[in-house]
């Protein structure tokens, strides 16, 4: 094979994932509108939407616990170390209040939402095509839309603003028994500086409208991969790959983006 | 039985051609299920039996001719008259297709509680109803991965024949049963036609069941309908391809191979590549 058609076939390879992606993301376009009618006929059916919150909510708040206790302390340890160079540890609370607040609450909390129930909708969703419940709702004149997807798309975007704030409330305590309990700060310092540091429209705000975004985001990356899976095992485990991948990515870019516009005071 | 057959017919297919990915799967098929009647649709795999389920269905839409279902032309429906009637049509997948996160009980009430208001005392009633007919009020509170394959069929009918349809259609109903389970639901399936007053259409390749039960049998081949008749006249016909079929013989008009270069010149192709 010559270097020419080598390099050809490598342009037509490129050219083919482009527009790959492109139709894809035609494709999960058409489907969320497709979506909206049903997002409104389910919220009449309150119960599936807390159902769905109690298995995407209420299961994932272990991780959330857990990774947010250790994300504060550590950021106390780290925090504390550079700042008493400076002599300025009193404004350790503030860092942590701030850096969880405005992205770590936000954008862990969405990465370990994707990880953990992203993935989970994906594959239960992907494996119902695959075991023909979704045809099966449609010959009963069930809109599978509706009935399915909906309640989960509802669940996951109510579902990653409230992890968050639970990620970044349990992020400063575990900074707090660090700071106060391990490295002797101040108990009344480490709450007055944070009080008087952090807006609640600026940096609570903004960190809620981010975890809204990635809420939505995620909930429509999983729900159109299952919905769109082939229906064959290997079909949904790429698909439950490709939740995660894509999610997380648009969760970084998308935090990049709005914190840019945040920080210019758009 | 012949009285049946000559009345409007409950479903009609007339002259559908259906391609998937460039490939003819049906051509100018004509057919026509009696109300009341118990149908067969025959034919070996890949004949596109399940295909003619979702046309009649809507699930899929013909390219040419028309699928008629109780007057109405399915594929012209928008969405709300073809579910309006889907209410009436009832579907046995052969996975079963019952949803994993309910139990018997509630995959058998779902089409009750999505599509009626019932009281809850009345929805309990018809869903012990419905699990009694096929016997299976013992197992309400088992979940989906807990039932035999034979048990998931069963509840399956149950919750195919909740709302009380006109017609049930059965994809391959017996595929993967132990006798017992088989026999079990050759006599549900002849009995809910009989005693609830239903039509059923029935897509399989078990000759011997088909014709235990069937009214009357179409055999597709090759895209349309290639023999039909009462299982007496097609256990009768002379005809080739239907004695192939009827007989189970491995060689015949449908040829053992599939259609491939001479024997030896691809083995020394293999060889000398």
């Amino acid at each position: 094979m010559s270097a020419i058609t080598r390099v050809t076939a490598g342009i037509q390879h490129l050219g083919r994932r482009v527009i790959d992606g492109t139709s894809r993301l035609g494709r999960a376009t058409l489907f969320l509108a497709r979506l909206v009618p049903g997002l409104g006929a389910v919220l009449l059916r309150a119960r599936l939407i807390v159902q769905q919150l109690y298995m995407t909510g209420v299961l994932t708040l272990v991780i959330i616990l857990v990774s947010g206790a250790f994300v504060g302390m550590i950021l106390a340890l780290e925090g504390y170390n550079t700042l008493v160079k400076y002599d300025a540890q009193s404004s350790l609370g503030l860092l942590v209040a701030l850096s969880l607040t405005r992205e770590l609450g936000p954008v862990l909390t969405a990465l370990l939402f994707a990880g953990r129930a992203g993935s989970a909708l994906t594959a239960e969703i992907g494996l119902m095509k695959a075991t023909e419940q979704l045809a099966g709702m449609e010959m009963m004149a069930v809109d599978p839309l509706v009935r399915v997807v909906a309640p989960r798309f509802w669940a996951g975007w109510i579902a990653v603003p409230l992890l968050a704030m639970i990620f970044t409330a349990v992020g400063i305590l575990g900074a707090y028994v660090v700071a106060v309990g391990a490295l002797g700060l101040d108990g009344g310092v480490f709450w007055s500086q944070m009080q008087s540091g952090v807006s609640v429209t600026n940096d609570v705000m903004g960190g809620l409208i981010k975890s809204a975004v990635f809420g939505f985001v995620i909930s429509w990356i999983a729900v159109f991969e299952g919905y769109d899976a082939k229906p064959t095992s290997e079909g949904v485990s790429r698909a439950t790959t490709r939740t995660v991948v894509s999610s997380s990515l648009a969760i970084l870019g998308l935090d990049f983006i709005m914190t840019a516009f945040m920080l210019r005071g758009l | 039985m012949d009285t049946t057959i000559k009345s409007e017919p409950l479903v009609a297919v007339r002259g559908v051609s259906f391609f998937r990915d460039g490939r003819p799967i049906f051509r100018d098929l004509h057919l026509t299920v009696a109300p009341g009647s118990v149908t067969a649709i025959m034919g070996g795999s890949g004949a596109g039996k399940t295909t003619l389920l979702s046309l009649i269905g809507g699930r899929l839409e013909p390219h040419t001719g028309e699928v008629q279902v109780a007057g109405e032309v399915v594929g012209s429906l928008p969405r709300k008259a073809l579910f309006a009637l889907r209410k009436r049509m009832g579907m046995l997948f052969q996975s079963s297709a019952l949803l994993t996160d309910l139990d018997v009980y509630e995959n058998v009430a779902f089409p009750m509680r999505e599509h009626t208001r019932l009281p809850e005392a009345l929805i309990h009633h018809l869903v012990l109803m419905k699990l009694e007919l096929v016997g299976l009020r013992g197992a309400r509170g088992l979940y989906p991965a807990e039932l035999s394959g034979g048990m998931a069929r069963r509840v399956a009918l149950a919750r195919a024949i909740a709302l009380d349809p006109m017609m049930v259609m059965y994809d391959e109903p017996f595929t993967g049963l132990d006798p017992i389970s088989m026999g079990v639901i050759v006599k549900l399936i002849r009995d809910l036609n009989d005693a609830l007053g239903m039509t059923s259409i029935i897509v399989t390749h078990d000759v011997s069941e088909a014709c235990t039960i069937a009214d009357y049998i179409y055999l597709l081949g090759d895209g349309h309908v290639i023999a039909e008749g009462t299982p007496a006249e097609m256990q009768k016909t002379n005809s080739p391809e239907v004695r192939q079929f009827m007989a189970g013989l491995p060689d015949g008009p449908v040829a053992f191979h599939y259609p491939a270069n001479e024997y030896m010149a691809d083995i020394r192709a293999e060889v000398g590549s």
